[in-house]
């Protein structure tokens, strides 16, 4: 029932309580409802059944990124070294 | 048909002048060919040598999707069928089950879609039927065709992998039932996406002409990849290895997989087929295939093996591997 | 700006998850004895029998599936429930996916429709108000289900119902809570579990707060894990990482959507609407008190169980003798040692919780292990 896949927002409905988010070329109306904080056009967010449940924190996700970049890169030196 | 008739009444199935005027003024004028015109109680046809005879009935909702109608995909599907065979699809029978109330205006627009798709294929639907029920008791139109071809490429069959054979797939998978649910009512979804839907004859016809040895063929409907893969792998008594980063799949049918908790290897096409040939010219039968506008992304898949047999396993980009399965439980209401 | 392709497909790369993989067999060879990891959640479960993630780990690193598929731990007289509803005259059920496929002792709600009943499924729970205006004549009964993840969506559609005054939508709540999940697996002196994956989306809502009183209550690690195989990956180093180091702290790797706090707009509405139920039965797990919620009594209105209550006299309903769910979901058995597993409980014939819907431990055994 939990899929995870994050969307973008792409269009503002606020008179309606909701956005409309797009994932790999699928786009789709959801209610925001439950989100207190303003959301704005490109806000990343994870939807569940037909709502936005939060906002993605682009920063945080990124430096996940580059983390993992560095693992990666540690791991090649190593096996280089070896 | 006279310009007042806007909807289909129960009296154009009553085998009386309504009737007539109906067939004429529609399936006469779209599908015209002499074996249909002599208007007997059956078509008389003649054969030389093996002939491949195949039926499907289809009652897709909604009706009109993105890239088609439930008219193409009823010619279409028929024709691959016979097509899948290794038959050139020569002869169609129709038969329509309309709900009174239905527009004709919407009933011209899918027999118009079935004569243009007809005409790709060289294909003439020769004999047919048209039954008009209450309203309530049929979902608007269900049309059934059978097809009969003259085999061209004998000892194509489920049954004929063997360990050695490449498995190739004809184009990205997934758009046809990925574009019916997005039509689907309760789904509110936008995209680009259209159905797959398409002739195969083409394609096949010249995967025959350039002598390419076909082992088996089948096009992946119902059941999607998954399905097909799996028929085979229990008929032949063989394993099947694919390598799932193969396989191709566009965004939008991911998103939507991605969306819903669907794989695209579940989902239905309908101008998409999978095959097998001998390892050694799968290069070659890919290069003919890509020839064609809707096969660009054609690929090889997988290979044929002897241990597993009956099991197809995917191997992931992430080094692990698992079976594909079956698709099973309620995935999608009527797509064909 | 990061890409939006970025967010899953950097969580997914094949090169990363060698290499987590990797620095987990470096870690997890200086600990000593096995390491048993509850993900709680059926979400983690999919991934990691999808990506394979436990072919790719060292072999003192179990994972034991817990009780999170809220399709799967509702319990049979809670089905007949909706059954019973649905075959009431000018009644809509509407509920959502794998709940139509589960069967109760009649029979799966499915096999109800076929009989003619009103039972719709939904992917948005907002559609029920919908179905409810266009169908005035009508009862409308949400049959509600789902973790901490699902419930603000109900509360939401209670207020709108409320707001705009639709009177013929009412409620069978059958909403459930992680906290006394874990409990009642940890509650077992036989269960092996000493690590927890903490959920992702329930996690979202209710906050990383959540887990606490199990990190101090049982001295278990639990690390709120994001759904991509990378997020699974990290966490199950970030864990075993703990376990070298002796410590035992809660810890979140899916810090780019979950929050201390999580949702508190999203926990208030909730509250708003319903409360704890003194009793709900699991299956799988039996009854455990408190580890559910129900409409506040000034929703009665909308309340079917009380409205139909005279309807819904069902008995407990407890699954076949042999289904060992109960033994798997505290990580005492596996679904192999299942006497049924593969046998007698199939997919498509399912004896216990963990073969219903595709997110139980047994289900995912059956159609993804043994390669």
């Amino acid at each position: 029932m939990c899929l995870s896949i994050p969307s973008r927002i792409v269009a503002l409905h606020p008179d309606e309580q909701a956005v409309t988010v797009e994932t790999l070329g699928v786009k789709r109306k959801v209610s925001s409802h439950l989100m207190n904080e303003p959301l704005a056009l490109d806000d990343y967010v994870l939807i569940h059944i037909g709502f936005v449940m939060n906002k993605i924190d682009k920063a945080d996700a990124e430096q996940s990124l580059a983390l993992y970049q560095e693992i990666v890169e540690k791991m090649n030196e190593q096996e280089a070294q070896s | 048909m006279a310009d007042n008739e806007k909807t289909v009444q129960l009296s154009h199935g009553g085998g009386g002048k309504e009737m007539n005027r109906l067939i004429k003024s529609i399936f006469f004028k779209a599908f015209n060919n002499p074996i249909l015109a002599s208007e007997e109680d059956a078509a008389l046809l003649h054969f030389e040598g093996q002939a491949a005879f195949t039926t499907d009935s289809f009652t897709v909702s909604p009706l009109f999707f993105a890239g088609g109608n439930i008219g193409k995909l009823a010619i279409a599907g028929t024709v691959n069928d016979l097509a899948m065979m290794g038959a050139e699809p020569q002869y169609l029978s129709c038969s329509f089950i309309i709900e009174e109330g239905f527009a004709i205006k919407d009933l011209k627009t899918i027999v118009d879609s079935m004569a243009e798709e007809l005409h790709k294929s060289g294909t003439r639907i020769v004999c047919g039927d048209t039954k008009v029920v209450p309203k309530g008791c049929a979902d608007g139109l269900f049309i059934n065709t059978s097809g009969v071809g003259r085999v061209l490429k004998p000892q194509i069959s489920v049954k004929n992998l063997r360990p050695g054979d490449a498995i190739l797939v004809s184009g990205d998978i997934g758009r046809h039932g990925a574009a019916i649910l997005m039509a689907r009512e309760g789904l509110t979804l936008e995209s680009e996406l259209v159905s797959d839907c398409a002739n195969l004859w083409p394609v096949v016809e010249q995967l025959i002409a350039c002598n390419i040895e076909v082992h088996a063929m089948r096009d992946a409907t119902r059941g999607g990849l998954a399905a097909v893969l799996n028929e085979w792998a229990g008929a032949s008594n063989v394993g099947i290895n694919v390598e799932e980063s193969k396989i191709p799949v566009c965004d939008e049918v991911k998103g939507l997989c991605e969306l819903y908790g669907f794989e695209p290897h579940d989902l239905a096409n309908e101008g998409t087929f999978i095959l097998a040939v001998p390892g050694e010219i799968a290069e070659g039968a890919l290069e003919i295939i890509q020839r064609y506008g809707h096969c660009q992304q054609a690929a090889i898949i997988g290979h044929v093996e002897e241990t597993h047999p009956g099991k197809v396993v995917l191997k992931t980009p992430w080094g692990s591997s698992r079976y594909l399965d079956l698709p099973q439980g309620e995935l999608l209401p009527r797509i064909c | 700006m990061i890409a939006l392709k970025q967010l899953y497909q950097g969580f997914r790369d094949p090169e990363t998850i060698h290499n987590l993989a990797k620095e987990i067999a470096l870690h997890a060879a200086k600990h000593d004895g096995n390491i048993y990891i509850m993900e709680v959640c059926g979400g983690h479960t999919h991934t990691i029998m999808k990506y394979g993630l436990n072919q790719l780990l060292p072999d003192n690193i179990e994972f034991v599936h817990g009780p999170g598929c809220p399709v799967c731990v509702m319990p049979k007289e809670r089905i007949d429930h909706a059954a019973i509803l649905a075959s009431q005259p000018d009644v809509i059920l509407v509920t959502l996916g794998d709940m139509i496929r589960v069967p109760g002792s009649n029979g799966s709600l499915a096999e109800f429709r076929a009989k003619g009943c009103d039972i719709r499924p939904l992917y948005d729970p907002l559609d029920a108000l919908t179905i409810a205006k266009e169908n005035p004549g009508k009862q409308v009964i949400f049959f509600a289900i789902g973790f901490e993840t699902s419930t603000p969506m109900t509360a939401v559609l209670i207020e709108q119902a409320e707001k705009q005054g639709i009177d013929n939508l009412l409620f069978h709540i059958n909403h459930v809570l992680v906290p006394p999940a874990i409990d009642a697996v940890m509650a077992d002196p036989l269960a092996k579990v000493n690590a927890f994956i903490g959920p992702a989306h329930v996690s979202v809502i209710s906050g990383a707060k959540l887990y606490r009183p199990a990190v101090t209550q049982y001295g278990t690690p639990v690390v709120v894990s994001g759904f991509e195989p990378v997020d699974v990956m990290e966490s199950i180093l970030r864990i075993v990482k703990q376990k070298v180091d002796g410590v035992a702290e809660l810890d979140v790797q899916y810090s780019r959507a979950v929050s201390e706090e999580g949702n508190v707009h999203a926990q208030q509405k909730v509250d708003q609407y319903l409360t704890i139920r003194p009793h709900f039965r699991w299956r799988g797990l039996g009854p455990l008190g408190e580890s559910a919620l129900m409409l506040k009594p000034e929703f009665a209105h909308r309340d079917a169980e009380m409205i139909y209550r005279e309807k819904l006299n069902v008995p407990d309903i407890d699954d076949h003798k042999a289904c060992q769910c109960g033994d798997i979901l505290r990580g005492i058995a596996k679904p192999k040692d299942c006497k049924v597993f593969g046998r007698g409980c199939t997919p498509e014939t399912p004896l216990g919780s963990c073969m219903v819907s595709s997110e139980g431990a047994c289900n995912a055994y059956y159609r993804y292990n043994g390669v």
